[in-house]
């Protein structure tokens, strides 16, 4: 009886993996890539399934692996966090197209202190960084924050010890705001730390923080909610000192330029405008411009068309930010001219 | 000295021995088993049957030794890129700059060496007075539970390991452990130098300790299965002669089990330098070269488990590469230094008798 049992459990596991091996065969696509959408991605995954049928598989292997996976054309689609110019599009025959945004934060563990109320600036982020303020109540940082009462600690720099687009767009930053950065360590998903510790991914930058009196790290801004981190002011481009939200994420991503950015390479660091929040960035995802799968690229578009227009307050709720209907149009135009079937016609139509 | 077992067990078939009713029923079927297949398979199909099975375990022996040279030749050739950027200077340089594409293996190298050292400190000898309490001192009724304790030990993810390290060992260490160690030791002339810094709770000496804690089990178990096979009656003579118990374990057991005891301790060495997880929660994940125990280090391991993901170009990947080979070459000339000490150890005794 109990083999007769096993035997028919057998048979059924049998015929449900045949289903979903046929169904991941005729209708699923999939990605991999960048880890910070990872969340939103597999939430508009979910919510897509329930209206289409079509599944996502999104593997969230890192940008760098995105990049790999999309050129040994194992994936649908790559996503990175950092762009690839104009230049490495066009070498690898690929396109590149921005999905969501988010913004980054720098977040300390001061005693007594709450979120929001200490104002730092981008140089003095970088000089903490590169290891010439050393402490809490130097007069640079006292200067700023007058109204606060700063302890005589030692700074602590806690940075990413993994190599990610989220240190790409915050070194990106650094850079743009300071020139001895930009000379040394420069830009990169992992550089040559000049102080501090290594922690790995954004919950264990945040975990180093919360551990460490007087460290200073930088988070993606749904970290350092969901932990409650102490996050800090920052100044703007034009001057003022805001505090990070969708509002101020998506004043920067407004400002950004988009339309004279060949392939949509924009980084949305220290953009113009008071309420731009400095340190913002969009994630990207690759396709191949010359599709040998003509009919699961269009099921890829098909899947971000959808997001684009019905995942924004899914995004919102997870802290992102949707891409503004402009830019939506810009790339859904985008895909009509560059990516094609192996015949030549347009896969977006 | 050892005990036949097989010689007892066929000196106790010569004496009458009475089956259960199953037993017989068993023997029964075995036999006619026997018999059957001695129909079906004449003589030579059964040399066939031996060649067969003699060919095939030689194959799976050599799959292991072909699997080990053909991960070998992967790293070789996945660091020749890297190689030839930095050449013999890969290994003396200090430098891990990804975006100016300029890289040196010191630094792994040095905390996987250091916080290994810092484990066997702590693990050896504590695991000697594991097994030892196990074996020659302990009460019957505790020998089970700590022994069952310690196997669970050795079943612990290491992530699990690194998690505690992280959120609750480090945090003390940094609160009631470091500034004592950087208030008395720092000032000492010689050991004062790895003891500066700032009390973190993480860094190298954290990752040495945890590492410590992890290799215990594995080191314990082993030395106590191999105590536990010295034959009573030496121990019995040499308390005889009125040894007392440290007398015994020095003079008696662990020279007879030495082997096995070097064995155990390279097993905690392996592990020590290829631990990832753990080492990478508390280790701090810094490429500067400081002498200070207390200051972030990284360990080849964790340099791997951290970039490999995100390394973009074919020499960053390659560097990552050439630290595997590293760690390679690191775990042979440790097992070849075991292997060449139990050779001279071996022989010198040669030399006393």
């Amino acid at each position: 009886m109990f083999a007769l049992k096993s035997r028919n459990s057998i048979i059924a596991i049998a015929i449900l993996g045949m289903s979903v091996a046929t169904s991941a065969f005729s209708m699923d696509i999939t990605g991999a890539g960048a880890t910070f959408p990872y969340p939103i991605y597999s939430k508009w995954a979910e919510a897509y399934k329930a209206t289409s049928n079509v599944g996502m598989n999104y593997q969230s292997i890192g940008s760098g692996g995105g990049i790999k996976q999309i050129n040994a054309k194992t994936v649908d689609f790559g996503a990175s966090d950092m762009p690839l110019k104009p230049d490495e599009l066009e070498k690898d025959g690929l396109v590149q197209f921005p999905a969501v945004m988010g913004g980054e934060v720098l977040v300390v563990n001061l005693p007594g202190i709450e979120a929001g109320k200490i104002k730092l600036t981008g140089s003095l982020i970088a000089d903490i960084f590169l290891g010439k303020i050393t402490k809490w109540n130097d007069p640079e940082i006292a200067g700023l924050n007058k109204d606060v009462k700063l302890p005589d600690l030692k700074i602590t720099v806690v940075h990413r010890s993994d190599g990610s687009g989220t240190t790409f767009i915050f070194t990106n930053y650094l850079s743009k705001v300071s020139p001895a950065w930009e000379t040394k360590p420069g830009v990169g998903t992992s550089i040559d730390w000049p102080a501090g510790v290594g922690g790995k991914g954004n919950e264990g930058v945040a975990s180093y923080v919360q551990r460490i009196k007087g460290s200073i790290g930088y988070v993606e801004y749904a970290y350092a909610l969901q932990n409650k981190m102490v996050y800090t002011m920052l100044q703007s481009k034009d001057g003022e000192f805001i505090n990070p939200s969708i509002a101020t994420f998506q004043a920067a991503a407004a400002g950004a330029d988009w339309e004279h950015a060949p392939g949509f390479y924009e980084i949305l660091t220290n953009e113009e405008g008071k309420d731009s929040w400095p340190i913002t960035g969009a994630t990207f995802i690759l396709m191949h411009k010359v599709q040998e799968n003509p009919a699961n690229a269009k099921e890829v578009l098909k899947f971000f068309s959808w997001a684009y227009a019905n995942g924004g307050k899914m995004a919102e709720e997870l802290v992102y930010v949707p891409m503004p209907e402009k830019v939506v149009k810009l790339i859904e135009s985008s895909w009509k001219e560059s990516i094609k079937d192996s015949a030549g016609n347009a896969v977006w139509n | 000295m050892s005990f036949n077992r097989m010689g007892l067990r066929s000196a106790n078939l010569s004496t009458p021995v009475f089956y259960s009713e199953a037993k017989i029923r068993f023997i029964r079927f075995y036999q006619q088993k026997m018999t059957l297949l001695q129909k079906t398979f004449p003589d030579k199909t059964q040399v066939f049957l031996d060649a067969a099975f003699k060919l095939t375990s030689l194959f799976f022996a050599f799959a292991v030794f072909s699997l080990l040279a053909g991960i070998l030749i992967t790293l070789v050739v996945g660091s020749i890129p890297s190689f030839k950027a930095f050449g013999w200077g890969f290994l003396t340089s200090s430098a891990w700059d990804p975006v100016n594409v300029n890289f040196g293996a010191v630094v792994p190298i040095f905390g996987t060496l250091v916080t290994s050292a810092i484990a066997m400190l702590i693990g050896v000898p504590v695991s000697f007075g594991i097994a030892l309490f196990l074996t020659e001192l302990s009460p019957n009724c505790l020998k089970r539970p700590l022994g069952i304790a310690i196997e669970l030990l050795a079943g612990i993810p290491s992530i699990i390991y690194g998690m505690w390290g992280l959120f609750i060992f480090a945090p003390f260490l940094a609160d009631h452990i470091q500034p004592w160690l950087i208030d008395y030791l720092g000032p000492m002339p010689f050991i004062g130098i790895l003891f500066q810094g700032a009390p973190m709770g993480i860094g190298m000496l954290t990752a040495g300790i945890i590492l410590g804690i992890m290799i215990i089990p594995f080191i314990a178990s082993v030395t106590r299965d191999v105590f536990d096979v010295v034959p009573p009656q030496l121990k019995e003579s040499a308390y005889a002669v009125g040894c007392t118990t440290w007398e015994v374990v020095w003079y008696v057991v662990l020279p007879y089990t030495k082997i096995g005891v070097v064995g155990g301790v390279m097993l905690g060495l392996g592990r020590a330098l290829g631990e990832t997880m753990a080492v990478t929660f508390v280790i701090g994940n810094a490429q500067n070269f400081s002498l200070s125990l207390l200051d972030p280090g990284n360990s080849i391991a964790s340099a791997l488990a951290n970039e490999f993901n995100e390394a973009v170009g074919d020499v960053y990947s390659s560097a990552l590469i050439e630290l595997g080979l590293i760690m390679f070459v690191i775990t042979f000339i440790v097992l070849a230094i075991s292997k060449l000490m139990l050779m001279q150890l071996a022989r010198r005794e040669g030399d006393k008798s």
